[in-house]
């Protein structure tokens, strides 16, 4: 973890509730893709933890939706203003398990961390399937494909790609006789339960999976954000947020 | 030169500053990000005798000017805190540490102060801290501190174990808190550290439900100071012993109006969740803020 201040360059609308943010400031806290940041707001006592969308040696991207206050705040931000930002928080993913061709799943604003995880995955045939609501709400396909991506996009109410969850892309993908030698997923807890269900326990294929909770501190001081697992407790901030199939506890 | 020595209960710190129980682990995750040498000690994460998970999550709500907990004790047992926990402290931090306890029953207290104190580590131990004011579990914790004579009783089983200080960590949910502070101080206590968290919830407007699982929470941060300053000045001036004030400090100013209220040390507690170096950074200010207000030391 380090605690440094970051510059606004960029923040603007991706779609209808989700912004895209860029900062420049030391990188070199974080050291995995799926590591969060932890940023201090005017007027707001916790900080905001946000996944890492990209991390380059000139700064950061993340990716937020407009959930509360906090990040409702976050839209009227400038190019140019400062933030206080803890960097490099939590465990992230373990790239080293993706073997010739991972799938990435992500869902809805649990898709930003797996940009620089695709981009870590260099050696490998990256498949991505992309969730979201809507047509409306969709966004960074583009990018995963310039990263040389094969990306599948899922809508819940059929306006684009395959109809219905990432894990109907998923059952195609199989039924089209693809294999899987990991995947890694971050998205809303049902998509995770969903996946859970059928990637790893019925596909039989191991990953690991991103979690979200609700943090006091966001680098493992507070107990704040505790799990079970086989492993014993944890923190998601800090032995998570990401945890590995094997381990959890459903 | 100012001096920012003080002493509590018989020991001589270098400074009042001491992060507060449950906001600083064991240490040694502070120790990665700076030499916690320069507190004046710190109090560690509320130790119960059996491992204990805590409450469901969501465990934290924010609100204006500070936060509401319901973490509920999670520790790893008494038995693992002095096997693995301590030890691994014990190789970054030179100083006396603070232990703070946690118990469902008088006994509990004392079994867990026991075993401490007749450990390898015990003496790393400086002071105990009997918590008897966690507003998050049912059936001990506050219980014990919002009735004059069962904290008196725990104060008597808890002094039987040790001969070290034992400082008594008391709940602002009371009518008269200086009734409870003088309990404690006819027992036998050396000290009395306040103020815990003041109980309180909030609701999530989409759900129509408390945003705490536990449904209440204790309420911490700069929103209580001005609570907690005024019960530290009232317990000051009731019981004869060190009183340690605690409750929303977040800066060098704010310690030093704790100590003109009649405090003894400072523990700083959430503070230190929003910024980990929190207590490096009051430690570092105080000297400038004590000559600003022309202190030059903390004794009389």
């Amino acid at each position: 973890m380090k605690q440094g201040f970051f510059t606004i360059t960029e923040n603007r609308k991706l779609t209808p509730t989700t912004w895209l943010m860029r900062m420049t400031g030391d990188v070199s806290g974080i050291r995995a893709p799926g590591q969060f940041i932890n940023i201090k707001l005017d007027g707001h006592f916790l900080r905001r933890p946000i996944s890492i969308c990209d991390a380059r040696k000139e700064g950061i991207t993340i990716i937020y939706k407009v959930l509360g206050h906090g990040t409702e705040e976050m839209t009227c931000l400038t190019p140019g203003a400062e933030l206080d930002v803890l960097t490099g928080l939590g465990n992230g993913y373990d790239i080293s398990d993706a073997g010739d061709h991972p799938l990435l799943i992500g869902g809805g604003v649990g898709i930003p961390p797996l940009y620089l995880l695709a981009r870590c995955i260099t050696k490998a045939n990256v498949t991505v399937i992309l969730g979201f609501n809507s047509k409306d709400e969709i966004y960074y396909v583009d990018e995963f494909e310039k990263l040389g991506a094969r990306v599948v996009v899922a809508t819940a109410d059929g306006s684009c790609g395959v109809r219905g969850f990432v894990t109907d892309a998923f059952r195609e993908l199989v039924n089209q006789g693809e294999t899987f030698t990991h995947f890694y997923t971050c998205g809303p807890e049902p998509m995770l339960r969903a996946v859970y269900e059928r990637v790893y326990e019925k596909a039989g294929i191991s990953g690991q999976m991103s979690f979200e909770e609700r943090m006091g501190c966001g680098f493992g001081a507070c107990m704040g954000c505790s799990t079970k697992t086989r492993n014993g407790n944890k923190r998601i901030c800090k032995e998570g947020p990401v945890l590995r199939t094997e381990e959890i506890l459903w | 030169m100012v001096d920012t020595k003080v002493d509590l209960c018989g020991i001589t710190i270098d400074n009042p500053v001491i992060p507060a129980s449950g906001t600083f682990g064991y240490g040694y995750e502070f120790a990665e990000l700076y030499d916690i040498n320069c507190l004046g000690t710190f109090s560690f994460k509320g130790t119960t005798l059996d491992p204990r998970f805590g409450n469901d999550t969501p465990r934290i709500a924010e609100c204006p000017a500070g936060m509401l907990n319901s973490v509920g004790l999670q520790n790893p047992g008494v038995d693992d805190v002095i096997r693995e926990e301590l030890p691994k402290l014990e190789r970054v931090f030179r100083k006396p540490v603070m232990a703070n306890v946690s118990g469902f029953s008088t006994d509990e207290y004392a079994e867990v102060v026991k075993r401490l104190d007749r450990s390898s580590v015990s003496d790393m131990i400086g002071w105990y801290e009997i918590n008897i004011s966690c507003p998050n579990v049912h059936g001990g914790g506050m219980s014990f501190g919002t009735d004059p004579k069962m904290a008196a009783e725990v104060v008597k089983a808890v002094r039987w174990m040790t001969d070290k200080p034992i400082i008594m960590k008391l709940s602002p949910n009371v009518t008269d808190i200086t009734e409870i502070a003088r309990a404690c101080e006819t027992e036998g206590a050396d000290g009395i550290s306040l103020i815990n968290t003041l109980m309180g919830m909030r609701f999530d407007l989409r759900t129509r439900k408390p945003l705490l699982a536990n449904v209440t929470g204790g309420l911490s941060g700069p929103a209580v100071f001005p609570v907690a300053l005024r019960m530290v000045y009232q317990t000051a001036k009731a019981v004869n012993i060190p009183v340690i004030g605690m409750g929303g400090v977040s800066s060098a100013e704010d310690v030093l109006e704790m100590m003109m209220a009649g405090a003894s040390a400072v523990e700083v507690g959430a503070a230190n969740l929003v910024d980990p170096y929190a207590s490096r950074n009051i430690v570092r200010d105080l000297p400038d803020a004590m000559k600003k207000y022309g202190i030059d030391s903390f004794t009389v």
